[in-house]
């Protein structure tokens, strides 16, 4: 920390912050607020991680990336809005107790599940499966699943309007405890907790079920997989029905974290960061996924207080991203759903 | 006893015939037998024609394009017609001719904006220039960045760099809001414009003269459209149509794939980078809310539209995604919404789009299998004569 101390007037002098500059570093502020990062960006990170599974999974298994998993998640996310409005959730916590609240809470993540499965498998009954059916070329692929994500955004554009969703209060968010002069609240505790057990849970479902005996073995060789008696099409559905399930998942914690981001296009930022957590740990590696999402959610927090605006977290994911497919295109812990030993 | 060889050419190359007549072209197969039945003096005779009647089209307004019904001036429509005409001809090289998916080409569009805004504007700092100089600087600094991004980016296949060029977009629209230099949502005002005026001393180039506008962006869309016809039936473009159809295999026969791809990328960014400086001068204002990802999306969806890899078929893509919004409201009150479902349903029914580049490779095909069939019959001869 001394080090970075020292060197911060010298890195100020470089960039000074007037009107007309290009850019400005914040050492100091950074310095300052590192814990505070960390620990926030973890939160985002593992937000990132769970959205980043749905994008891994069908990868493996499809050799596909779905464009249209932004719009699942931002799906789970109006379930999430409308189902806590419709329970008396509003700006303020209602009166209820601590049991009354952790059920509602149970009810509106169940029902975020359960609509964003059912849209991952929309979007493969119509954008993905026909054209399987007759072996069109990937570019097709990905130019459907670029126009399905257009439909649902502009969906709920038509429905609801360009402006956030009146913001939904979960719960009094309190300090829990302070670790390295920074303060873990409950929040963060039940994102963490919660998004590490159900991803644990994902992989032990991928190695230890038969399920996910024949998820690895169509990743691998979706051909001979067939021949042995795996169903294909429908361990293609139960692998858009996990991912999306995860990302209703995902949904409840968001609107949890920042409750104003629910718009018809708040996905779309989201997305491409899932999607870089997925690329960054290793696309159709599900520790991978993990991995990547908690290091670009730290990353792209130290990234923003150090040039000094939230909107560079943005900037600096992508600018990861380019850089991970340039050093290794593989991920820190490389990428082959099919190689995974149970 | 096998049959001889000389029939199973003719065999062949008749049943290749029948396949082409059924399949290709669909409803334009009528339009595209008749052109190709003329002679060359006709050809172009019925260019020059076509394209007096283009110039004219602004002064003509002919009732049934007419937009004024809608409220909107038709000059400036014909103008936002040719503006996305113009780039959906330069994406088309990038998506069309070599098959790479760049969904960020909007970001190129930016930059070419903000060259014109920086070095015209009176807002910006920066040293003030013609505002025609600008156009070539645009193409300069689009076809640099894209070498940039291209350098890292283009070594990776179809999806990746989908998603790569997504960010760069999504990068620009960012930087442009965060850097205080690039002026964010309050923008450069007053951006300059082609010379000259009028007998009454107003200057032809303002932005309620649609005309002007649309004459200056129609040349440098003819002029683009007779290099880029070269360059297609050039090395290049061969380079390209092999890159779009195998890449592995155009690797395996030779063909440096990289350098030709960073040719296509690199030319696509500077005509999206000169688009971008055209509709800087002619709207006058720059800030960062014109280049989101949605717009983006629309031209990707008009060269898929109109049919990737035929030059005539993105420009037509490029017209109705601009034309149709601002003729018909009710398109225009949810266009995305609209080219999305247009653009699953293409993907899904007719993935060559309305004119497919199909004819064009299966005609170069053709004259391929022709010149192998009659090799073959000399090769069989000759082996008769030895035996």
């Amino acid at each position: 920390m001394t080090a970075l101390h020292a060197a911060v007037p010298m890195l100020n002098a470089l960039a000074s912050a007037d009107e007309n500059s290009w850019i400005s570093f914040h050492w100091q502020e950074l310095a300052d607020n590192f814990w505070n990062a960390t620990f926030d960006g973890l939160t985002f990170g593992a937000i990132y991680a769970l959205v980043a599974l749905g994008y891994t999974l069908v990868y493996g298994v499809l050799n596909l990336i779905n464009f249209a998993h932004s719009e699942v998640f931002i799906t789970g996310a109006y379930a999430v809005v409308f189902t806590l409005s419709a329970l008396g959730f509003g700006a303020s916590v209602p009166n209820l107790g601590w049991g009354a609240i952790i059920l509602n809470l149970l009810l509106a993540l169940v029902v975020a599940m359960v609509v964003s499965s059912l849209v991952a498998l929309g979007v493969e009954r119509i954008a993905y499966k026909p054209l399987r059916a007759r072996n069109a070329p990937r570019l097709v692929f990905l130019i459907t699943a670029i126009g399905m994500s257009f439909v649902i955004q502009y969906a709920f554009f038509w429905w609801r309007g360009a402006v956030a969703e009146p913001s939904v209060t979960m719960f009094e968010d309190k300090p829990i405890f302070i670790i390295f002069g920074s303060t873990i609240s409950l929040s963060t505790l039940i994102i963490v907790g919660a998004a590490v057990v159900m991803m644990v849970g994902v992989d032990q479902l991928i190695r230890r079920t038969r399920v996910g005996r024949g998820i690895r073995a169509v990743a691998q060789d979706p051909d001979t997989a067939t021949l042995m008696g795996v169903n294909r099409e429908r361990i293609i559905m139960i692998t858009f029905v996990i991912g999306g399930a995860l990302a209703g998942a995902a949904a409840l914690f968001y609107v949890m974290k920042v409750p104003a981001g629910v718009q018809y296009n708040g996905g779309f930022i989201l997305g491409i960061k899932a999607f870089t957590a997925a690329v960054l740990g290793g696309i159709g590696n599900i520790r991978g996924a993990l991995l990547g999402g908690l290091l670009l959610g730290v990353i792209g927090n130290y990234g923003a207080w150090l040039l000094g605006s939230a909107q560079w977290i943005d900037v600096v994911s992508f600018i990861i991203l380019i850089l991970v497919l340039m050093v290794r295109p593989d991920g820190i812990l490389g990428s082959n759903l099919g190689k995974v030993r149970a | 006893m096998t049959p001889p060889i000389d029939s199973v050419a003719g065999v062949q190359a008749k049943a290749d015939e029948q396949a082409e007549e059924t399949r290709g072209g669909g409803r334009f197969a009528g339009l595209s037998k008749w052109w190709n039945g003329l002679e060359r003096w006709q050809q172009w005779g019925v260019l020059s024609i076509a394209v007096v009647l283009l110039y004219l089209l602004p002064i003509l307004n002919p009732p049934i394009l007419s937009t004024e019904s809608a409220g909107y001036n038709f000059p400036l429509a014909c103008f936002d017609a040719a503006r996305f005409a113009l780039v959906a001809l330069g994406l088309n090289v990038v998506v069309g001719q070599a098959g790479l998916l760049d969904l960020g080409y909007i970001g190129f569009f930016a930059v070419g904006s903000y060259v014109a805004a920086l070095w015209t504007s009176p807002d910006s700092t920066m040293v003030k220039i013609p505002y025609l100089a600008t156009l070539p600087l645009a193409m300069i600094v689009t076809g640099i960045v894209g070498m940039l991004i291209g350098i890292p980016t283009l070594r990776l296949r179809g999806d990746y760099l989908a998603i790569v060029t997504l960010g760069f977009g999504e990068i620009i629209r960012l930087l442009a809001t965060i850097i205080p230099a690039l002026k964010g949502n309050t923008g450069f005002q007053s951006i300059g414009r082609p010379p000259g005026t009028d007998d009454k001393g107003v200057p032809i180039f303002v932005q309620s003269n649609g005309t002007a506008w649309y004459w200056l962006i129609l040349t440098v869309i003819i002029i683009t459209m007779l290099l880029l016809g070269n360059l297609e039936r050039s090395r290049v473009g061969r380079a390209w149509i092999a890159i779009r159809e195998d890449e592995d295999a155009a690797e395996v026969m030779g063909v440096p794939t990289f350098k030709f791809k960073m040719w296509a990328f690199c030319l696509g960014a500077a005509l999206g980078g000169l688009s971008g400086a055209i509709f800087a001068g002619q709207v006058g204002f720059v800030n960062n809310q014109k280049f989101d990802v949605a717009t983006s999306m629309l031209f990707i969806a008009a060269v898929v539209m109109g049919g990737a890899g035929n030059k005539f078929g993105a420009i037509l893509g490029g017209i109705l995604v601009s034309y149709l919004p601002i003729r018909f409201i009710f398109i225009a009150e949810q266009k995305y919404l609209v080219f999305g479902i247009i653009l699953v349903l293409i993907m899904i029914f007719r993935p060559q789009g309305l004119f497919g580049a199909r004819n064009h490779l299966l005609a170069y095909g053709k004259k391929a299998k022709r010149v192998a069939a009659r090799l073959r019959r000399d090769a069989g001869r000759e082996q008769e004569v030895t035996s």
